[in-house]
């Protein structure tokens, strides 16, 4: 097996910058058409870290990443953002804040009246005095790291549901935002796809160190990315030695009626005793 | 069916026309702010203009003649066929060119509008083009009011030139009405005021058609069906703010103008 790669040491001793929140909730509550949906939720995502949310359907995951990107207002709370309170900033002020997230969306959410390129390229073209040209080589790197270059030419219409997942992760990815949230980037997948997926998130978090915030149904997603790192060698997903299990920056957060029930590591998760969450991993 | 109390009704009607408010405002202030999308601008203005190209033409033609036939017979009662050219000309101009192109205009743009920008809502894709950190209303809504605007002005003077001529060929071939009288009392009659009412409306009715279409369709909710309901409503509605809104300004104008 190869050696892991550096990047898992280093953050088996968290600095100070890693440590330093990229999206803090502070009591946060949301309620809609006279049902709270979220009711009082603080967390914060770390520099660094990926976090993957649960909860049964309904229970506000989704939201929550809205709630971050600043598409949704809460009814109470802050909400801080790299640095950022989206809470009190007008729409016209997050266009700028949000250039530095990328965003998967459930169904992808890719525009159909544009070709895969057009798609990948849209926050290029639409940031500034670029030619087509000119980011022809950014959209060609993007799709390159989603393994997916010979569709460059199609429409979304014209790719499956996990090549079009892949497209959206290459279109969040192609300015390198700082920060990626992931609504459920495997669902509705087999599972061939599915990992093809989620080795593309830990390759995100380790190759690119990027902070995500992951929505998913699929435990077992989140418990594979915990267990795992990337490979820059084979250019691979692989499985941590078994000393090392837990030792990349992932963590777990779970919801149960409109509240946080849990907020932690997969050590703490596999030590927690709470019945709930011992019946809903199991 | 779930009761809803007249305070919650009458809420939601105050709200939706702040919101259609909030748009249509932002789509004529996003006019003075960059970037402004003339690319996207051109792209509406050939599916808007020419797109709505070829019934425009099939209206004014047939409302043209349909006015020369049915007022002949009146006229010829009173021997005043020849004033058949000033009939259709003024109708034309100030009231009909205007109002059945913007009826037609919207029932094919507005509909088409609510109906993209609606499915664009429930596929998530409107949400998306705001992670992305481009405003919706600026790419979407802002290129299709002007674009509107625009070729509405132009469709409605190709409307009432067809009107004229559809006219003249009724009056010529089955009234023997001699074709240069026809033209030179259409051309007579009109005056500057007149002409300034058929051109003022479309700029009206073009607003509207747009501004309703695309709020009709970023309030798209529920699925496909609410799709359709939001392109159902967005029709019914630019169509009845049209006539309603053609009544005011026609009273107004005449006013200002101290019409005879």
């Amino acid at each position: 097996m190869a050696a892991p790669p550096i990047t898992v040491d280093e953050r088996s001793v968290p600095t100070e910058t890693s440590r330093s929140p990229v999206i803090a909730f502070d009591n946060v509550s949301i309620a809609f058409e006279g049902r709270t949906v979220l009711d009082g939720i603080s967390f914060q995502l770390n520099k660094g870290e990926t976090k993957a949310i649960f909860g049964v359907a309904g229970s506000g995951k989704s939201t929550i990443l809205k709630l971050a990107l600043g598409l949704m207002k809460p009814d109470a709370g802050r909400i801080q953002v790299l640095g950022e309170d989206v809470t009190q900033m007008r729409e016209e002020e997050l266009f700028d804040l949000r250039r530095k997230i990328g965003m998967v969306f459930q169904e992808s959410a890719l525009f159909d009246s544009l070709t895969v390129r057009e798609n990948v390229a849209f926050r290029l073209l639409e940031e500034g005095d670029v030619t087509e040209e000119e980011v022809e080589k950014p959209v060609r790197e993007s799709l390159s790291f989603v393994e997916l270059e010979k569709t460059v030419d199609m429409f979304p219409s014209e790719l499956s549901g996990g090549m079009r997942r892949r497209v959206a992760i290459a279109r969040a990815i192609i300015t390198h935002p700082e920060i990626l949230l992931y609504d459920s980037p495997t669902g509705g997948l087999d599972p061939v796809t599915s990992t093809t997926i989620v080795q593309l998130i830990v390759k995100q978090r380790d190759v690119y160190k990027t902070s995500s915030l992951l929505v998913t149904h699929r435990l077992q997603d989140a418990f594979t990315m915990a267990a795992s790192y990337f490979d820059r060698k084979t250019n691979q997903m692989q499985p941590l030695p078994p000393g090392m299990r837990g030792e990349v920056p992932m963590g777990f957060l779970i919801l149960r009626d409109g509240k946080i029930i849990f907020d932690g590591d997969v050590h703490e998760l596999a030590a927690c005793r709470d019945e709930y969450i011992r019946e809903y991993i199991s | 069916m779930e009761l809803i109390s007249p305070t919650e009704i009458a809420k939601e009607k105050i709200e939706a026309v702040q919101d259609f408010s909030v748009l249509a405002g932002r789509s004529v202030a996003n006019l003075f702010r960059y970037p402004r999308y003339f690319a996207d601008m051109m792209q509406q203005a050939d599916l808007i203009g020419v797109g709505s190209l070829p019934i425009v033409v099939l209206t004014g033609l047939s409302i043209g003649a349909e006015l020369a036939l049915n007022s002949a017979n009146t006229l010829q009662r009173f021997g005043s066929l020849s004033l058949i050219g000033q009939l259709v000309s003024v109708g034309m101009v100030r009231e009909l060119g205007p109002i059945i192109t913007g009826l037609m205009v919207a029932g094919r743009n507005s509909s088409g509008m609510a109906s993209e920008l609606g499915s664009m809502v429930v596929t998530e894709q409107i949400d998306a083009m705001r992670a992305l950190g481009t405003d919706p209303l600026k790419k979407l809504v802002t290129p299709r009011v002007v674009s509107t605007v625009f070729m509405l002005f132009f469709l409605t003077i190709i409307s009432d030139l067809l009107g004229l001529f559809g006219g003249s060929l009724i009056s010529t071939f089955l009234f023997r009405v001699d074709w240069r009288q026809y033209w030179n009392s259409a051309y007579q009659i009109l005056m500057f005021q007149d002409v300034i009412m058929g051109l003022l409306k479309p700029v009206l009715f073009g607003f509207i058609i747009a501004t309703v279409g695309c709020y009709y369709g970023v309030s798209a909710r529920g699925g496909t069906q609410g799709v359709g309901r939001a392109t159902t409503q967005a029709v019914v509605a630019s169509s009845v703010l049209i006539l309603l809104v053609d009544l005011l300004t026609t009273k107004f104008l005449m006013a200002i103008f101290s019409y005879r």
